[in-house]
Formats: structure tokens, C-alpha cells, sequence
């Protein structure tokens, strides 16, 4: 490798912007004539809406309009949508309930937008804002998923009787129980996944711009996928046509899943914007983004898990209670189905497999995909049933894991996934040695002797990335294709532009896309540029979720460097008389292998744009275009060992020591990877000890700030111990797995097995915070 | 945020003038007021700006008599050369308080008049036994502190400093609630010439208080052993999603022997 | 309404705001200096650090009109000229950022912190230190390499200018 190309550990090239305060944000933007939206928003769970009273906000200093749902629906803008279709088993679709952007009838959750006010400024928006009178009935509410489902909940959505969403099932039940009935033990377990608030430090913003003269719309959003953004705002959102609709994704500060989904927001500044004649920027407060973001997680389950007598996995059977809040939010309906029960195989060669699954409608914030999206909480579920189960085995929990592990690929697991690659064991073995497994027994006894609990923990982890391929997701329910595009634009001089549907909104694509182009060219990254984000520069594309940018992202740039490279090489062949299958390409040169003829780089490419001497028949320029549908998904996996102490005083746990062992196949540049790593485990970890999110009983959220949810800060954290090995993915040229989520879904069960080990317990809820550990220990006393 | 006037006060007496205009509030560092104000739970009138009155800032330690002016930041008071020798538990106490950003800009006077349950320093002055001196009168900690974010403050009374005896031996500890990294417990012990005062905030039904139990356990015994197997009544504290008043009840009294073995070090 | 003057980044800038106006919107909106960030509404997340007469404060929680008169610096006043800061170019060489959000606030705190700390730094403190400031990409694991890397720069080269 060079010294910028793939493998390289490479400074981000974006960093000098960020670093230096010259990152621009969507809030950062400014247009001409911009003014302020606020949004009166429902402060209760579930209410109707008797009358809405709008005369006294529109006479308040400043106020421009003050817009409500009935004239956004007189205009025709449509409700949002869930976009991935998943039938219940007797073969009826999902019951999606109705979603305008603006409520006019109904709210179902403390946060749902009614009315929209536009005004000067910032102040002066609130202050109308408040002056909105809104009378409402209140109505019964609902916030716990299986309470949702007893014959006394409140209905939430006309269309979805008893609050059923669906009722779905993977694998096979008869020989699923028929296992069961056979097995030498059985692990029973109830288990509960908490729901988490994403908390990207950004808050969500939208600045949507009208441009009468040309009756064209331009759109500034805080989004992991602009052109999906413009795909749903004008195919079902009727905001405007794809062609007079350019949305631009800017600098986004984090997403982790929550800026995947088109929300209210942005599409009523838009269309705010065609009414008012004014440029609309709207900014999420943190407590806006508590209450509207896209929750994650949130499912409550029972697990069997049969072995034989030999201990192994002969069986499992799982049911599952998903909560996806008020509305369907756009991939809701496939977070707890196909990324979810699609996992449960895990690393472990299981012959049966069953998961039934219930999706239900509460009065709560939405909820989709948050980093992992499934996986997390497959992992979850499967790794504290594999603790228990070793623990009531009386066999250690690695051996059992061993006992169990897939050790030949391609392997064919009974939920439709195929494994195409790994090495589970290898992963196993790196993260014992790097945490001294062995030593752990005499750590426990000297933390005794301080007067503290020790425990440690484990988590194997798989999960699926790079969602695809295309023709598999639509067959399972998705509305759209998952592949990636890329443009290749070679410049007359030589420096080139790379044009890519993925988005960064902090994982680097500006240095490692760039790697990609040095490493097969020589060009220096500095002559590379990544464009992306803004649909009127960059082709059609998917953006980024799922870890998929490596995986797909990055081998639609492969795709178009290989039509680069072929028609460069014509280019040279035909400047240098030789034949082209001899040219090579090495250090900035086009050369004839085996002798001293050459021609630089970018002579090449500006023979390319003169068009002077080119090969017969050949066009001018150099620029190609891929679009890359993978064959199929990817599968990182890795084993993570975590290690705690706990005060039995105060129930405080501390995180002595966490080790990542991880196979993401090839990287592109290490020191971005760990970085991803070591941001998913501090989030795995804040979902274990820290992040509990909390509704009362009527639907209002109480932990809707940072007072009152336990964001992960440095002091909570150590500092991580992580390695990678590779078992290069096949499904790819080159070789990637993913490593964005694998963080988050592997930590929280090492980290919970680690605390139950410590106590000497079964289970605890997440998150263990200090009094729900402190009270588990006093229990353990009675 | 509503909108109000801002006025800058020269001095203590400008002060007293200017609050006397509408619903006036005094702002010192503002930490506590200007979130209050942003999230629109606070909308006084007027702001009387304390922090540029030079009477209002200092440390003086003349013996064992300590006097802290009472717009000294939390990080002067924790950063006082002369107060780490007198009285290292109240240094070291606001070394703690909020972040380093906050301590920058936080007041002594601005948190013992606000009164938050969860602060620091209200259990510290209550321990300490200490005297809060206003543009008005002198009120000993005992009677100041009279309820949640309620002290005897009158209409247009300014705290200018408060004064205290050094103990012999005192000490903080605090348990934060995880996610504001206020107090859920904080426990101030002293013991002074006139015995042994402890202090509880962050867990009082109605804000501060002093516990009988610790007291009257360390009273003969100023060690941590003495408390072994003491307990709080759980009745008056607060339970909320963080930590419940059994909860509590066992913190005080951990927080409590902390308190006393560091005091003792 | 009032008349604000200050010194930022060096130079003197004066403009008219309500007193309501926070001073991160002040230097945001008036002065155009958006590198200073509001992440959260309970003065926790530290997003919007800057200095104000030396000092690391959070400009969300203090009024325009409450820092008329004072200096400040802002991230955007940070780097000497084109060379940048050691806190900046360590953030950036041990990749101590993601998205790039909150950057802006720690590396306003974590100069800061190395001011206040001329003894050094190690892991314990600067993780303690960081209580007010929050980031969701990097776990810290990586700022906190950076700010101590920074920190022996910092003193290094605060040593080597009192031998000189």
C-alpha cells in the first residue's frame, strides 16, 4: 500500500474545515429574505383536536404566516409513509394508520406537530407560537407496546384494530418446537430492549427555499440520503416534482439512523415557503429533538433456546414485541423483521428457528432504524440467552459459544441469511488474550478485597451490512433498490472528482473514497475531491445506512474507476503505440510494462479532453458513471469481552475494560474504522449503563433533555482495547464488511453479562443505572 | 426566551435600585437563569447584571474567620490559595460543582439565593454553620434556606457575601445523578467548635436539611465507623426516575461516611 | 434593544441585538462566525464553548449584552495565521472527530484545560474535565489521545519559549 492508499491510516483530509470552525451546517446557511418557523406541537399523547384558533398569533410582532394542517392538506401534500411493506402471516398487508405532516384532527404523541409559524425571527416565531390557541379533547393513552395490545388500550389508528400493525413470522415453527420438545435443556428468558434517543449532536434543521421565477424548490436538510429525500417528498409527499426539487445535504453533524427519515419538518418549510414567499428555516431545539426524532430499540421478547445433550443449539424460538410509536416512520417496518429475526442464527449453527413478531402502535415518538437496526437488538436477545444458558449448564460461556460456532461457508442459516465468510473463533481467541480472560479470577478476587463486585462478560456478535441485493429487498417489502452510483470525472489536468450517492455526516468518505482513487491511479488524495450530498451535482443514490458505504458506496466507485482505468489505458496505448493489455498504471504513470515508455497522468487526461489524437471511434473525456447492486448482504461479526466493577454501595458500575475484537474484512483505512468502533461501543455501553428513555404513564416523555437522559460523557467511558482480523468479504471487489454499527450491537450484552456475572444475577434491566443495580444487589440480600 | 430589559449594576446599591423596577431579577452568573429563561420558565422584566460590581468579589480569611463576596465564581472559590488552607472542603467542594465552563462563570451568592435542591453549596453554608450577609441584615444558614428554590430572602434583598467559622475538620461528597450531574446526594460534614453539623442536599423533600441521625451518630465520634448500620428515614426525600428515597436514604448515609474518612485524611 | 461592542478574534466588532440575544446567536447571526455550535438547551453539551477574557465559557448561557466590553476568542480565531493551533492540528492527527459538530466546543474546552493544568495532564483528568462537553461519535476515546498529545506539545513548546 502507499502512503495514501487503501490500508493506509490516513488524516481526514475534511478535518482542516471542522477543526478550524469552516464546517457549514444547515444552520449555518443563510439565503436572502430567510425567516424563522416554529411548530406548535401537541402536549399530549393523545388528544382530538377540536379547534385551532390562529388569529391571535397572526397580529404578533413579526409573524409572516401561521399555517395548519388543513391548508397543507388542501394544498394536496400527503401523508408520510412507511416504505417497506411487511405482510402478517395470514397474508394481510401491514396496517399502516394515516400521518399528515401537520396534525388537523387527531395527535398521537406529545411532540406531534400542528401548526407552523413563520415570523422574523427566531423569538418572534416562539413567541406567536405560544399564541396559538388550540383546544383539544383529550383522550386515553398508551405508551407500553404489549399494553398496547390488551382489549382495554386506547385504539390509536382507525386503521389498525387492537393497534396490531402486524403479526409476522420467520422460520419454521413445527420443527422449531419440535426441537424444544426434544431437548436435554431449555434456557428460558424474557428480554427487554430499551428504548434509546439517537442524540446526533446536530439537531435536525431544514431550510426549504421557493424560487417563484422558476417555480423550483431547493431544500438544505439535515439528511443521510438527499436524494431519497427528494425521491419521497415528490413521488408521495407531492411537494414538487423531482426535477424542480434539489435537496442538499451540507456538513451533517452525526446521524446514527435518526436522519434517514423524511420528517414533517422539512417538508412543511418547503411548502411554508411557496406560501409565505419566504425563504423557511426551522432548527430543532434538543428538546424538539427528544420529543420527534426517531426513537430506536424498544421491543419486549420471550426467548427459548433448546440444547441437546451434547450442548448444543438445537432449537430457538422467539417472540417478539416491537413498539414503533405513533406513526410508521419510513423503514419502521423492517427494523424489527428483516433486521432483526433475519440475525438470530447468529455466529451459531442453530437447525431450527423460529420468530414471531408483533408490531404495535403506541402514543409515542416514532420508531426506526437506530445504529445496528435490529441487529442490536437480535444480538442482545441471543448473547444474554447464551450467557444464562452456559451459566446454567455450569460450562464456561466461551466454550458453549465455541461449541456452537458456524465454522464452514458458505453456511445457510434456516432465516434466510447466507453467510458468505468468517472466522468467529479466531475472533473469539483475539479478544480472550487481549483482555487476559485467563487472569480475570484473580482481578475478581483483588477487587473483593477493595470491596468491589468484578464481572466480566462476553457478546459474539454477526450482523448483516450493505443492505442489498436489490432484487432480494423488493421481494421482501422494500419500496426502493439498494444499490449505490458513482461518477468517476477525471479533469483535463488530471485531479478528479469522485460523484457518489453515499453521504458522510462524519464517517470520512472525503479521505478513504479518495484512498480508492490512489491507490489505483497514484493520484495524490489532495487531487481527489468527493463530491456528495446534493442532488443537483450527484446522480441518483441511496446514501448511507447500514454500514453500506464501504460495502456499496465504495464499490460503485470501484465500478466506475475500472471504466476509468480501461479507457485510460486505450488512451496510453494508443499515445505510447503499444498494445493496451501492457499498459500499466504505477506511480502517476501510464506505462508500457517492461520498458521505459510512458505517459504521465494527466497528460493522459488532457490528450482525453483535447480529442487531438485519440483512438479511432473513441469519444472525447474521460468521466464514468456505475451503479453497483450487490450480490448480497455482508457479514462482519467479532467478539467483545467487557469488564466491570461495581460498587455495591451505590450500585455504581464502572467499565474497567472493553475489548473489541472485530472482522470487518479488508479496510480501507484503519484509523477510520476504530474510530467508528469506539464510537458504537460508547453508544452499546450508554445503552447499557446510561440511556433509558422514559414516558410516563399518559404519554409524556420525562427524559427530554440532557437533565434527565444520560448521554455517555467521557468520565463514563475507558478507553478501548480494539483489533481487527479479516476473513475478506467475497461479495465485493473489494473485500469489505462494514464497521459502522458493529460497536453498538455487540457492547451492550457483554456489557450486562459483565454486571449479572458481578452480582451473581440472572437479569437486570437496561439501562443498569447505579439505583437499578443498587436495588438488584439489596434484592439479592432479601 | 422572553424578552425583558438588561441593565448593568455599578454597585450594590445600583443593584438594590434597579430591582426595584417591574418583575426585576438579579442575574450574577447566570447559570441557573439563563436556561431557565431559554426554555421559557423564567420571564422576569428586567435583569440587574451583578457580575461587574468589584464590592461583590473576593475571598477574605482573617483567622479562622472566612467571608466570601458574593459574586465570587465557583472557580475562584475553588482555586483560592488562602481558602485551600482554611477551609479545603469548601475548595475542593466547588471543584465540583457543574463543569469548568459553568464553574467559570457560577456564583456563590447566585446558587444560595436561587436555592436549587440539587446544589452544592447550600448544604455546604448549612454545615458550616455559616452567616449569609445581604445589603439588608445578616441570616445565619439555618434560617435562609427555607424550601425548594425558597429562602428568606425579602423583595429587593441582595446577598453580598456570607461568613463562616473554618472547622477544624470538614468534607464533601457528592453522588451526581448520571445524566445532570447535579446532586442526587451531597453530604457536608464539619466539625467545629460547636460539634459536628452534617448537611444533606440533592435528596430533601423540601431542599436542604441537616441529618439528626449522622449528627447525633458522629456527635461523641467523629469516624466513619460510626456510622455503620445508621439509617435515614426515607419519608421526606425525593423519589424520581433516577433514584428512588430508599435509594437516597442509603446514599446519605455512604456519602456521609465518605464524607467523615476524607475529612479525617 | 443594545449596543454590544466587543473584541473578537483580535478585532473590534460592535452591532445591535435585543438583550434577549444570546451571545452564540450574537457572534452566529450578527458577526457570521458559525463555528460556534448549539447543541443542546440545558447548557450541557458544550457545543458552543468559546473564551471570553481567557475563560472557557458556554456562549448559549450567557447574553450578547452581558459580554460587551469583553475578548473574545472563538474557534474560528484559534489558529495562528495558517498554522493551526497544536490543540486543532492534535484533534486532527489523532482523529479526535467525526462529524465535526461538537469539535469546535471540545477543542475550545481542551485548550482550556491545558491552560489551567500546567502540571500536565493524564487520562483520569482530562476525562473528568470533558464532564461539559458531550460528543455521540467518538466514544472520547479518541479526544482524549488528542488533548494529552496536545498538552505535551503545548508544554514543550511553553518551555521552549522560556529558555529562549
Amino acid at each position: 500500500m502507499g502512503i495514501e492508499g487503501v490500508g493506509a491510516r490516513v488524516a481526514r483530509k475534511e478535518d482542516k474545515r471542522f477543526i478550524t470552525g469552516a464546517g457549514r451546517y444547515v444552520d449555518d446557511m443563510v439565503v436572502p429574505g430567510m425567516k424563522h418557523a416554529a411548530f406548535v406541537r401537541s402536549p399530549h399523547a393523545h388528544a382530538q383536536i377540536k379547534n385551532i384558533d390562529v388569529t391571535k398569533a397572526q397580529s404578533m410582532p413579526g409573524v409572516i404566516g401561521v399555517l395548519t394542517g388543513k391548508e397543507l392538506k388542501a394544498d394536496g401534500i400527503g401523508n408520510l409513509i412507511c416504505g417497506w411493506m411487511i405482510h402478517s402471516k395470514d397474508g394481510s398487508p401491514m396496517k399502516m394508520g394515516a400521518w399528515s405532516p401537520l396534525a388537523f384532527d387527531r395527535v398521537r404523541y406529545v411532540g406531534d406537530a400542528v401548526v407552523v409559524v413563520v415570523a422574523e425571527t427566531k423569538g418572534q416565531a416562539r413567541d406567536a407560537a405560544e399564541a396559538v390557541d388550540i383546544s383539544y379533547e383529550e383522550l386515553k393513552a398508551v405508551v407500553d407496546a404489549p399494553k398496547a395490545l390488551e382489549r382495554s388500550a386506547p385504539q390509536i389508528h382507525p386503521e389498525a384494530d387492537g393497534n396490531l400493525i402486524f403479526d409476522w413470522e420467520l422460520g419454521d415453527s413445527a420443527a422449531t418446537n419440535a426441537a424444544i420438545k426434544a431437548a436435554a435443556h431449555i434456557t428460558r428468558m424474557k428480554i427487554v430492549n430499551n428504548r434509546l434517543v439517537p442524540n446526533a449532536m446536530e439537531p435536525r434543521a431544514a431550510l426549504g427555499h421557493y424560487d417563484k421565477a422558476e417555480d423550483h424548490y431547493t431544500c438544505w436538510t439535515t439528511s443521510q440520503n438527499p436524494h431519497l429525500a427528494r425521491l419521497v417528498m415528490s413521488a408521495f409527499y407531492n411537494v414538487a416534482p423531482e426535477n424542480k426539487l434539489r435537496v442538499i445535504a451540507p456538513d451533517v453533524g452525526g446521524g446514527f439512523g435518526s436522519k434517514i427519515y423524511i420528517y414533517p419538518e422539512e417538508i412543511i418549510c418547503l411548502w411554508a415557503s411557496k406560501k409565505t414567499g419566504v425563504p423557511v428555516k426551522w432548527v430543532a431545539d434538543r428538546t424538539e429533538s427528544f420529543l420527534t426524532d426517531a426513537h430506536g430499540r424498544d421491543h419486549v421478547s420471550t426467548v427459548e433456546m433448546a440444547f441437546d445433550k451434547d450442548n448444543r443449539i438445537t432449537g430457538l424460538k422467539v417472540d417478539t414485541i416491537a413498539n414503533l410509536g405513533a406513526y410508521m416512520s419510513l423503514f419502521s417496518s423492517c427494523v424489527p423483521t428483516y433486521l432483526y429475526a433475519t440475525l438470530l442464527s447468529g455466529q451459531y449453527d442453530i437447525p431450527a428457528i423460529h420468530a414471531n413478531v408483533r408490531a404495535v402502535y403506541t402514543n409515542t415518538a416514532p420508531v426506526d432504524a437506530y445504529r445496528g437496526a435490529g441487529r442490536p437488538e437480535a444480538t442482545y436477545l441471543l448473547e444474554r440467552t447464551m450467557e444464562t444458558a452456559a451459566r446454567e449448564l455450569g460450562v464456561s460461556p466461551a466454550e458453549l459459544r465455541r461449541k456452537n460456532f458456524i465454522t464452514s461457508f458458505p453456511h445457510q442459516t434456516p432465516v434466510i441469511m447466507n453467510y458468505d465468510a468468517g472466522d468467529y473463533a479466531a475472533s473469539l481467541d483475539a479478544a480472550m488474550a487481549a483482555a487476559d480472560y485467563a487472569g480475570f479470577a484473580q482481578r475478581k478476587a483483588d477487587a473483593a478485597n477493595r470491596g468491589k463486585l468484578r464481572g466480566i462478560g462476553m457478546s459474539c456478535y454477526i450482523e448483516a451490512c450493505g443492505l442489498a441485493p436489490s432484487a432480494a429487498v423488493g421481494s421482501l417489502g422494500a419500496g426502493v433498490g439498494l444499490w449505490e452510483s458513482a461518477e468517476v470525472r477525471v479533469n483535463a489536468a488530471g485531479t478528479i472528482e469522485v460523484l457518489t450517492g453515499s453521504h458522510s455526516h462524519g464517517q470520512g468518505h472525503e479521505t478513504t473514497f479518495a484512498q480508492l482513487v490512489n491507490q489505483r491511479f497514484g493520484v495524490p488524495i489532495d487531487s481527489v475531491s468527493i463530491v456528495h450530498g446534493d442532488t443537483d451535482k450527484v446522480q441518483m443514490g441511496m446514501g448511507t445506512y447500514g454500514s453500506r458505504s464501504g460495502a456499496v458506496g465504495m464499490s460503485a466507485v470501484v465500478k466506475a474507476l475500472d471504466k476509468v482505468e480501461a479507457k485510460a489505458k486505450k488512451i496510453a496505448a494508443h499515445l505510447l503505440e503499444a498494445d493496451e493489455g501492457d499498459i500499466v498504471i504505477e506511480n502517476g504513470a501510464l506505462k508500457v510494462a517492461g520498458t521505459d515508455k510512458q505517459v504521465p497522468w494527466f497528460q493522459m487526461a488532457l490528450a482525453a479532453y483535447t480529442a487531438h489524437n485519440l483512438p479511432g471511434g473513441m469519444e472525447p473525456g474521460l468521466k464514468e458513471t456505475s451503479f453497483y447492486d450487490p450480490s448480497n448482504f455482508t457479514f462482519p461479526a467479532g467478539c467483545y469481552v467487557c469488564e466491570v466493577e461495581i460498587d455495591p454501595e451505590t450500585g455504581v458500575t464502572e467499565v474497567v475494560q472493553f475489548v473489541a475484537a472485530d472482522d470487518f474484512g479488508n479496510i480501507i483505512n484503519p484509523m477510520i474504522v476504530e474510530g467508528q468502533v469506539h464510537g458504537g461501543v460508547a453508544q452499546g455501553i450508554g445503552q447499557a449503563l446510561l440511556e433509558g428513555t422514559r414516558y410516563d404513564a399518559s404519554g409524556q416523555l420525562l427524559t427530554a433533555s440532557y437533565m434527565d437522559y444520560t448521554m455517555p460523557r467521557a468520565d463514563d467511558l475507558p478507553s478501548f482495547k480494539v483489533s481487527t482480523s479479516n476473513t475478506p468479504c467475497p461479495g465485493n471487489p473489494l473485500g469489505i464488511k462494514g464497521c459502522g454499527e458493529a460497536g453498538a450491537i455487540g457492547s451492550p450484552p457483554a456489557v450486562i453479562n459483565a454486571i449479572t456475572d458481578a452480582i451473581g444475577i440472572t437479569d437486570i434491566a437496561m439501562p443498569a443505572s447505579p439505583s437499578t443495580v443498587w436495588a438488584a444487589i439489596r434484592a439479592t440480600k432479601h | 426566551m422572553y424578552s425583558f430589559n438588561y441593565h448593568r449594576a455599578a454597585s450594590v446599591a445600583d443593584a438594590a435600585k434597579l430591582l426595584e423596577s417591574g418583575d426585576a431579577k438579579l442575574l450574577s452568573g447566570g447559570m441557573t437563569l439563563i436556561p431557565a429563561m431559554k426554555t421559557r420558565l423564567a420571564a422576569p422584566s428586567d435583569l440587574v447584571d451583578l457580575s461587574h460590581i468589584e464590592e461583590l468579589k473576593g475571598i477574605e480569611v482573617a483567622g479562622s474567620t472566612i467571608t466570601i463576596r458574593a459574586a465570587t465564581t465557583h472557580h475562584d472559590v475553588a482555586s483560592d490559595e488562602k481558602l485551600k488552607k482554611a477551609c479545603p472542603a469548601l475548595a475542593h467542594m466547588a471543584s465540583r460543582i457543574g463543569d469548568p465552563a459553568v464553574r467559570y462563570k457560577g456564583t456563590i451568592g447566585g446558587s444560595i439565593a436561587n436555592n436549587d435542591p440539587a446544589a452544592d453549596y447550600p448544604a455546604a453554608l448549612l454545615a458550616l454553620d455559616a452567616t449569609i450577609v445581604t445589603n439588608k441584615r445578616e441570616i445565619a444558614a439555618d434560617a435562609f434556606f427555607t424550601g425548594l428554590f425558597e429562602t428568606a430572602l425579602e423583595d429587593g434583598e441582595i446577598v453580598t457575601a456570607v461568613t463562616f467559622t473554618a472547622p477544624a475538620k470538614a468534607a464533601y461528597e457528592k453522588f451526581r445523578n448520571p445524566a445532570s450531574r447535579y446532586a442526587i446526594v451531597g453530604v457536608f460534614v464539619a466539625n467545629g467548635a460547636d460539634g459536628v453539623r452534617v448537611a444533606v442536599t440533592g435528596a430533601g423533600d423540601s431542599g436542604v436539611f441537616r441529618s439528626k441521625e449522622i449528627e447525633a451518630a458522629l456527635a461523641t465520634n467523629f469516624d466513619a465507623a460510626a456510622l455503620n448500620g445508621v439509617k435515614v428515614p426515607a419519608n421526606d426525600l425525593m423519589s424520581d426516575i433516577h433514584a428512588s428515597a430508599d435509594y437516597r436514604a442509603n446514599l446519605i448515609v455512604v456519602m456521609a461516611k465518605r464524607a467523615v474518612a476524607a475529612a479525617n485524611a | 434593544m443594545s449596543e454590544i461592542s466587543l473584541t473578537v478574534n483580535g478585532k473590534r466588532v460592535s452591532g445591535t441585538a435585543e438583550d434577549r440575544t444570546l451571545l452564540v446567536h450574537f457572534l452566529r447571526e450578527n458577526l457570521g462566525l458559525t463555528g460556534t455550535h448549539v447543541g443542546c438547551d440545558t447548557s450541557q453539551c458544550g457545543a458552543c464553548v468559546i473564551h471570553v477574557d481567557g475563560k472557557a465559557v458556554k456562549s448559549c448561557t450567557m447574553l450578547a449584552v452581558q459580554a460587551s466590553g469583553s475578548s473574545v476568542v472563538t474557534i474560528e480565531g484559534l489558529a495562528d495565521g495558517a498554522d493551526l493551533h497544536p490543540m486543532q492540528a492534535a484533534f486532527k492527527e489523532h482523529h479526535g472527530l467525526q462529524c465535526g459538530f461538537c469539535t469546535p466546543g471540545m477543542i475550545m474546552t481542551a485548550t482550556d484545560m491545558v491552560n489551567r493544568h500546567p502540571e500536565g495532564l493524564d487520562e483520569a483528568t482530562v476525562r473528568a474535565e470533558l464532564e461539559g462537553n458531550i460528543c455521540r461519535c467518538t466514544g472520547y476515546h479518541n479526544i482524549v489521545k488528542a488533548i494529552l498529545a496536545a498538552s505535551e506539545t503545548m508544554s514543550s513548546k511553553g518551555k521552549a519559549r522560556q529558555a529562549a
